[in-house]
């Protein structure tokens, strides 16, 4: 099991954890760092001042409700739909592929691909990849499959 | 090459027997589908093992032994070795849970003894991967391939596939429990009790009634769509085009699915069943809920007592609209004479239709209340004579722009033509093309006159054409958003979703993996889960399919036959293709 740092593409660190559960059997996980405080603390100011100059134009109660409810509801779908925690890659020679994503909120989304479907891995454009590492990091992983598909 | 076991979780606390199961063809894996225990005769197991067979189409077979060695069995190991050379075997799988280890140990041996894979590393040969799987949920679940295509091909099937079919084609296996007096004990989901729900098998004893029920209210609805008075061709053409009468021969078709006595076939025709039984049932319910609101405090007298004003109201709306037209309507100036033509034809009809509801006035509280209580046939049903009522009360808009469009269109021909003639050019039928001809003074004389009249004439009735065309735009909008609606309610696949939610591992999109605890000289172990479907694909699999309206042309014809005016019909129902 090794763990290593890596860089996306806007800079951030993010960690690649290799275990190796057997001679086969290889799972990938790229973690990227969790949501920060400061960045939720300026949004949510960002709006709520936003809100309260609006109420103190219009004398309208009803903006702040409207405020407070647009950041609660907009917090929960970000870090239900679009933030992720980390991603995965388990291949299991002769049997197939698995890739799971999973969100901030716990939510897994996985899809796997049987061996038979699969005829090669290639690295394409990581724009498609939610964690969006750099080519080292996925060079690694590249190497480690190709030994498993060669085995199989 | 490495060989993987499908073993179900249930069996994993079983005492020591037997394997039952059957090896895949075409892959190097075997599923494992229940342990049978001592005592047995084996020439019992193999009796019923060939019964089963003839059963089920599975290819049954002994795979290999299963010990659980507990105190006061030793020599176990050695006594289900010796059962090896019974049954016959391609390989004899051999699966032992030690007591103190999570995982359980494998070893593989071909027909003449030698070991050919095992958990072992450091043996050659190759490995063994053992994959746990829940047996209940893998029997009842039904896979959809990703990109589309059939649910259930015949050929070419996949690894996975082949073990979902095994399971769910192995039910007959299911059935005998420990309570059983049978010759031999069996584990598998089912072994502590078969289960059952009082409220299912009521209800599928109740069903063959109901349906016979229904097929012969349905052949009585039939007979009388097909008797003589109903086909005289008024009424066919007036059924064709009212949207209730096409709503209901659609319910009909849908009611005539669901009463067929005998068991759906295979898990499409199951699941359209089952949608259409329960959105038929939502769409009453929906509609006896509408209609305790209606009829509650007598609402729908009130609603009859202001259908008329509102008639009243459109007509004289209209009727301003018109005497508009003809003075200066926006300050253009139009020609007097074709303007009070027109403004007068069309004031005259607005007149017969005032008349005309007024003849009908004190029917129409009776009419509407006999009406409202058609709504306990469905909501969808409610709709659809809502969206005729709006029909058949906005006719004259509908004659008004027809009118319109006729007399523009006229005029557009003749101008093009004309135009040609201007030029000195003529269409050639024939050749499909403009070619130039040579006309006679004479000829060219009265045809620039008439030219000339047509195009002066033309923005009187560029303006009526538009005007009527846009407010038939607007009622065409008002009855495509009814139709949408009703299409919406008659198409969602309720069934589908409340499956997806309460018991997800029926639609599977696919499985996911996940390693269990790992130790040393010991295979490795998998966790199969069913990765369930989205609730996108959800829809995109099981919407039934309806009449739905789309739109015939696309913008661009759309746009060419409004300047042309021809007449437009924006939507079209597509007949359902029956399959």
């Amino acid at each position: 099991m090794t763990e290593e740092e890596f860089f996306d593409i806007n800079g951030n660190t993010i960690s690649l954890d290799c275990q190796s559960h057997s001679e086969f059997c290889k799972e990938f996980t790229v973690s990227v760092p969790k949501l920060s405080l400061r960045k939720v603390m300026n949004y949510t100011c960002a709006v709520w001042l936003t809100a309260y100059a609006v109420f103190f134009a219009t004398d309208n109660t009803n903006v702040l409700s409207a405020a407070i409810i647009v950041t609660l509801v907009g917090m929960m779908l970000h870090l239900h739909f679009v933030k992720i925690d980390h991603e995965s890659m388990l291949i299991i020679g002769s049997l197939g592929i698995q890739i799971s994503a999973s969100y901030a909120s716990g939510r897994e989304s996985t899809s796997f691909i049987e061996m038979s479907k699969v005829k090669d891995i290639v690295i394409n454009e990581a724009i498609y990849m939610s964690s969006k590492p750099r080519l080292n990091c996925l060079e690694e992983v590249y190497k480690s499959c190709q030994d498993i598909l060669g085995q199989s | 090459m490495l060989l993987k076991i499908f073993f179900p979780q249930c069996c994993k606390g079983a005492d020591s027997g037997l394997l039952i199961g059957r090896w895949l063809p075409g892959h190097n894996s075997a599923v494992v589908l229940a342990v049978i225990h001592f005592p047995f005769i084996p020439g019992q197991v193999k009796q019923y093992l060939s019964q089963l067979q003839s059963l089920t189409q599975v290819d049954l077979t002994v795979l290999g032994s299963w010990c659980k060695p507990s105190e006061g069995q030793e020599g176990v190991q050695s006594f289900l070795k010796d059962l090896s050379t019974i049954f016959p075997h391609g390989r004899w799988l051999q699966l032992s849970n030690e007591k103190g280890k999570k995982c359980f140990s494998c070893q593989v041996n071909s027909r003449d003894g030698k070991v050919i894979e095992s958990g072992d590393k450091e043996d050659q040969g190759d490995q063994v991967i053992c994959i746990h799987y829940d047996q209940c949920k893998v029997m009842l679940s039904q896979l959809h391939p990703a990109q589309g295509g059939i649910l259930n091909p015949k050929t070419e099937l996949s690894e996975l596939r082949l073990v979902f079919q095994t399971v769910s084609q192995s039910q007959a296996l299911f059935y005998i429990d420990k309570y059983d007096e049978g010759p031999f004990k069996l584990t598998h989901w089912q072994s502590e009790g078969r289960e059952g729900s009082i409220l299912v098998e009521l209800s599928k004893q109740a069903s063959v009634p109901v349906c016979l029920v229904l097929a012969w209210l349905l052949s009585i609805w039939y007979w009388v769509c097909k008797s003589r008075i109903l086909n005289l061709w008024p009424m066919r053409f007036v059924s064709s085009k009212l949207y209730s009468c096409i709503q209901l021969s659609h319910r009909a078709e849908h009611l005539q699915t669901i009463s067929m006595p005998r068991k759906a076939e295979d898990h499409t025709e199951f699941m359209r069943k089952a949608n259409i039984f329960v959105s038929f049932l939502v769409d009453m319910a929906l509609g006896l809920l509408l209609i305790s609101w209606l009829y509650r405090e007598n609402r729908i007298r009130r609603l009859a007592d202001t259908l008329v004003p509102v008639a009243d109201h459109i007509a004289e709306d209209l009727q301003e609209l018109l005497k508009w037209l003809m003075g200066a309507p926006a300050g253009l100036k139009m020609n007097r004479a074709l303007d009070q033509v027109l403004g007068r034809f069309f004031l005259y009809h607005i007149h017969l239709w005032i008349s005309y509801i007024h003849l009908l006035s004190p029917f129409i509280g009776m009419i509407l209340w006999y009406v409202g209580l058609s709504a306990c046939l469905g909501l969808t049903f409610a709709l659809s004579v809502l969206s005729d009522i709006v029909a058949l009360l906005t006719f004259h808009i509908y004659c008004f722009y027809v009118y319109g469009a006729r007399l523009y269109c006229l005029k557009i021909y003749g101008l093009t033509s004309l135009w040609r003639l201007f030029r000195g050019k003529k269409w050639n039928v024939l050749r499909q093309r403009v070619d130039s001809c040579s006309y006679d003074p004479d000829q060219l004389f009265i045809g620039t006159l008439l030219f000339a009249i047509l195009f002066f004439l033309l923005p009187t009735t560029v303006l009526y054409y538009l005007v009527f065309t846009l407010l038939r735009l607007l009622v065409v909008l008002f009855q495509g958003l009814l139709h949408l609606c009703v299409d919406f309610i008659n198409s969602f696949p309720l069934f589908a979703m409340g499956l997806r939610i309460c018991r997800s591992y029926r639609l599977a999109a696919g499985v996911k993996f996940r390693v269990l605890e790992q130790e040393p000289e010991r295979p490795l172990h998998l966790l199969m889960e069913i990765n369930p479907l989205t609730y996108s694909a959800v829809l995109q699999w099981y919407r039934t399919l309806t009449y739905s309206c789309y739109p015939k042309d696309s913008w661009g014809v759309l746009c060419k036959n409004l300047f042309i005016g021809e007449l437009i019909y924006p939507w079209k129902h597509k007949n359902i293709k029956t399959d």
